[in-house]
């Protein structure tokens, strides 16, 4: 359908009223909503992730995409949810106890809406019972851990620990990222995986979800 | 401000000419610790270092002093073995030592001992900066002129003047909610209100405090950084996430709120992540501290080079107490400190410094547009257009533009080369800067619309 081209086109030029107007058009020809977000939008935010990987598109470009999408999905949310479509998946992250550094769990937060993943978002400086606690609350797929210091990212370890003592361990998988950690950190202390970048985190999301 | 104390407000370059802006040598220098003179003449190394991975609570609290207590034994025996005449000691607090401030205090004593015994026993000259941590955005928005966070870190800055400490400074992060969401998406009009509106106000505010608990104690009030803004920008540029003239720009631009300090009161020496340094120098004077090449340990830079040429000390950033090779990593980084030290200190008494600095500026700045803002010549650009404006908000616009001017001539001259993309960046963001409103009563209505949720307009007193 060349109005789905024409979509994913907007969104990776972050043009969002465009973006707003086709998605809009599409569903009064009787498009459904699952093809838009499927062959439009997420097609759309692959190839803005690609860019971003190959550097063709600086971040700021890449958001403006993510927020293009995010009017399109305000437009597709109620025709989603009548159809029962859900999204991709639920992810959950927060930066660890003791720990003030988020920006790069912020990127990895819009990067994973920008992939049509549902993302709840803790802050910073999350206690582990806090984690536990969301764990039940939301049943998130995943969890995204982040820490930025060497003296805080022994609280992953704590904070998965928590999980598993509140029995919880089975039911998500856990991804660690942040400077000082490392895929063999991730192994020691029983996370499922490490992405050292936003770009990679959203490919071992897309990993793990499919596993 | 407390009741005697004005804010001084810089219309003059204390140093005017790119050729007068040299390492080791500033108009306005300054004593500190025991003996030691920065900018008069010597370069001196300024080590910092860090845990390996631990825990910090009661429980391992015996073990992390004792981990400071072998470091600054280590850097005692190292000084002696490389004949150092004076180094600076940068104790940055971690979060827990900041939200204890006692424990601040203790670490703060056993590194002040390990100085004196140095100073006495071997004549080596040596201070001690400490920082503590801005605890005060733990939370979202951040309250940043009370509550509890507020209290804590006062108390830290006095428990750790009282227990010792030479210097104070501090990476602080008024305006920093707003920056990190607009710098993402490229807003520059988010950015200058983040630099220029939001971070001036907080600047004065804390650092009003912290002059006045040094003055209480007979501390130098060195300066802060603007670390959280400008290097989040840098490293973002250098993962090839956010355009380099973006992170360029706002180097230029985050001069102002680090200049602030400089206005309440502080007088240096600034705090080694500060890559604006040389602008402050310029403005007012007095010593900086910078870090390059010799901090890959703690982060990459496209700046190693060019960060050398006006700096008074010369630091590592930070380095975890792990073993290397030769030894434990905090004294492999003061001997690279102290070598690169003796190369500033022989150019300058060969009288060889201005073909030393040269090089040192002209390996880097055809490489990058963030090393190129950071050479003598852009730095007074930077500068007097800094003077020539009155307000934080017009100093701000005026200090984007000019880093972007800058460039653009070394596009122009063949002397920089950029990528298409770049380009199209640098005329993005002079456009947006050109088009801000003249005063930044024209900015907050559509600022606060846009990102009110992030901050608490009673932090800035607005």
């Amino acid at each position: 359908m060349k109005e789905l081209q024409e979509l994913a086109d907007h969104l990776i030029n972050g043009y969002a009223d465009r973006v707003a107007a086709v998605t809009q058009d599409l569903l009064n020809k009787g498009a459904t909503p699952q093809t838009i977000l499927n062959d439009g939008l997420i097609a759309g935010m692959t190839v803005v992730g690609e860019r971003m990987r190959t550097g063709e598109m600086y971040l700021p470009e890449v958001l403006q995409s993510a927020s293009a999408m995010h009017v399109s999905l305000k437009i597709l949310k109620p025709h989603l949810a009548k159809d029962g479509v859900e999204s991709r998946g639920k992810i959950m992250m927060g930066t660890v106890k003791g720990d003030m550094h988020d920006i790069g769990k912020n990127l990895v937060g819009i990067m994973l809406e920008g992939a049509g993943f549902e993302v709840i978002d803790l802050g910073l400086n999350v206690q582990p019972q806090k984690f536990v606690e969301a764990i039940q609350t939301h049943q998130p797929a995943i969890i995204g851990l982040s820490a930025m210091l060497t003296t805080t990212m022994l609280n992953m370890k704590t904070a998965i620990e928590a999980i598993a003592h509140a029995g919880l361990r089975s039911k998500v998988k856990i991804l660690i990222g942040g400077a000082p950690v490392s895929q063999k950190f991730a192994d020691d202390i029983g996370a499922d995986a490490y992405a050292r970048d936003a770009v990679k985190a959203v490919d071992k999301v897309k990993e793990l979800i499919a596993a | 401000m407390t009741e005697t104390q004005v804010r001084t407000h810089y219309t003059t370059l204390a140093i005017g000419k790119a050729e007068g802006l040299m390492f080791g040598r500033t108009p306005k220098p300054v004593s500190c610790g025991y003996g030691l003179e920065l900018g008069s003449g010597m370069v001196y190394p300024e080590i910092n270092f860090t845990l390996p991975m631990m825990m910090i609570d009661e429980s391992t609290w015996p073990s992390v002093v004792a981990q400071y207590d072998e470091m600054g034994e280590m850097i005692g025996r190292t000084a002696t073995r490389l004949h150092l005449r004076g180094v600076m000691i940068e104790f940055e607090l971690l979060p827990p030592m900041t939200e204890r401030p006692e424990w601040g205090a203790e670490i703060t004593q056993v590194l002040d001992r390990h100085l004196k015994t140095m100073y006495e026993n071997h004549g080596v000259a040596g201070a001690l900066r400490v920082t503590p941590t801005d605890i005060r955005d733990a939370t979202r928005p951040p309250p940043l002129r009370s509550g509890i966070e507020w209290e804590t870190l006062m108390a830290s800055f006095d428990e750790c003047a009282k227990a010792g400490a030479h210097v104070l400074s501090i990476e602080s992060v008024g305006g920093k909610e707003v920056n990190d969401e607009a710098m993402m998406y490229g807003d520059v009009e988010g950015v200058i209100f983040a630099l220029g509106v939001l971070a001036p106000r907080d600047m004065e505010h804390l650092w009003t405090n912290i002059v006045s608990t040094c003055k209480r104690y007979g501390v130098v009030p060195g300066g802060d950084s603007a670390c959280g803004f400008a290097n989040t920008a840098m490293q973002l540029a250098s993962q090839g996430m956010l355009p380099g003239v973006f992170a360029a720009m706002i180097r230029g631009a985050s001069a102002v709120r680090s200049l602030v300090a400089y206005e309440c009161g502080a007088f240096g020496p600034s705090k080694d992540c500060a890559y604006e340094g040389p602008i402050l120098k310029a403005i007012t004077g007095a010593p900086i501290a910078m870090e390059g090449k010799s901090a890959s340990c703690a982060h990459f830079s496209p700046v190693g080079n060019v960060a050398a040429a006006m700096c008074d000390l010369w630091s590592n950033e930070s380095v975890q107490n792990i073993r290397l090779l030769s030894g434990p990593a905090p004294e492999a980084f003061l001997e690279l400190l102290t070598y690169d030290c003796r190369l500033f200190n022989a150019a300058l008494s060969s009288g060889s410094e201005q073909t030393y600095q040269r090089m040192l500026v002209d390996s880097d700045v055809h490489h990058s547009p963030q090393a190129l803002v950071l050479s003598p010549e852009s730095t007074i650009c930077i500068a007097s257009a800094i003077v020539r404006e009155q307000t934080p908000y017009r100093q701000t616009v005026a200090a984007g533009l000019e880093a972007l001017r800058v460039i653009r001539d070394a596009v122009r001259d063949k002397t920089l080369p950029l990528a298409a993309k770049e380009h199209h960046w640098l005329d993005k963001t002079e456009s947006a800067l050109t088009a801000l409103p003249a005063e930044e009563e024209g900015m907050m209505d559509s600022m606060i619309e846009r990102y009110g949720h992030l901050f608490a307009p009673s932090s800035y007193g607005l």
